[in-house]
């Protein structure tokens, strides 16, 4: 398994486990082709969802921004542009964690059948090069605070987690 | 997406309206590096005033046009960025790279 994750979040896995959702909670789940005119559909759904857990206007962009360039990712080089491949998201509240200030927050899991990413890309690139292209997995990581990939039977999995900071709680919980 | 183009001597004002993302980003592509490689115009304009979102690819289009400017010894301007574009470009630490200006007077007067 591939992983970047940050201290901010404890929802982190142990490394070597295979991406599983830590929490059953099901808040959203989308079954969409791999089609680049459905994105907006998608951009939407996670705005709505966002706001509706709590998370501030710009946390709100910025998870969406990690959803829109994680489906981006699938569909231009899991599927290699190619239409009508099967993309699932789901979307669950994590619930907080014991001892941890970062509690409460949002797991998405998106998961496709396309080619398993080279591990060498998925280390991205600096923004500071001055390039077309790669910039999209530097946005994911600066938006989330956990970033895991796994394959397996056939299937990638990406699972991407966002913390509600002290400030913010869940609506509804 | 939709996207306009307007000329005023040998400036291209390209206005566009809409997300720029991967389903639209080929076209805003397509039409910055005309602008550019084929019509070789001197000065070339984007009016982002009406762009509510902008994806990596749309990032990557606007730093491949701005190559092919610099490549041919033009200039690409940017005008109108709502704050979502603007947060955009300077996730990609970007916004130094451009020329960029709060509306279409400044950037025909730039």
């Amino acid at each position: 398994m591939l992983r970047v994750s940050t201290n901010r979040c404890p929802h982190s896995q142990p490394a070597g486990k295979r991406v599983n959702t830590l929490n059953t909670d099901l808040l959203l789940k989308l079954e969409f082709p791999s089609n680049p005119e459905l994105l907006c559909a998608v951009r939407g759904a996670m705005e709505r969802l966002t706001e509706r857990m709590g998370f501030s206007e710009r946390e709100c962009r910025s998870v969406t921004r990690a959803v829109d360039e994680a489906v981006t990712n699938i569909i231009r080089h899991a599927y290699k542009g190619q239409p009508n491949h099967p993309i699932v998201l789901t979307c669950y509240r994590l619930p907080k964690a014991a001892g941890s200030e970062l509690a409460q927050g949002m797991e998405i899991v998106l998961e496709d059948q396309g080619e398993p990413p080279d591990p060498g890309r998925l280390r991205g690139r600096s923004p500071d090069e001055i390039k077309p292209g790669g910039l999209g997995l530097h946005y994911i990581r600066e938006s989330m605070d956990v970033v895991e990939f796994s394959s397996s039977g056939g299937t990638n999995h990406l699972r991407l987690v966002r913390c509600l900071r002290s400030e913010n709680t869940i609506r509804g919980s | 997406m939709q996207i306009s183009v307007r000329r005023i001597d040998k400036t291209a004002i390209l206005e566009l309206k809409g997300s720029i993302d991967l389903a639209s980003s080929p076209a805003v592509r397509k039409i910055l590096l005309h602008e550019l490689r084929e019509s070789r115009t001197p000065r070339v304009i984007l009016n982002l005033e009406k762009v509510k979102y902008i994806d990596s690819s749309g990032v990557a289009s606007l730093v491949e046009g701005l190559r092919a400017s610099r490549d041919i010894g033009s200039r690409l301007l940017l005008f109108g960025l709502s704050p979502v574009v603007r947060e955009v470009l300077q996730l990609s630490r970007l916004l130094k790279i451009f020329e960029i200006y709060e509306n279409e007077q400044q950037a025909l007067s730039a």
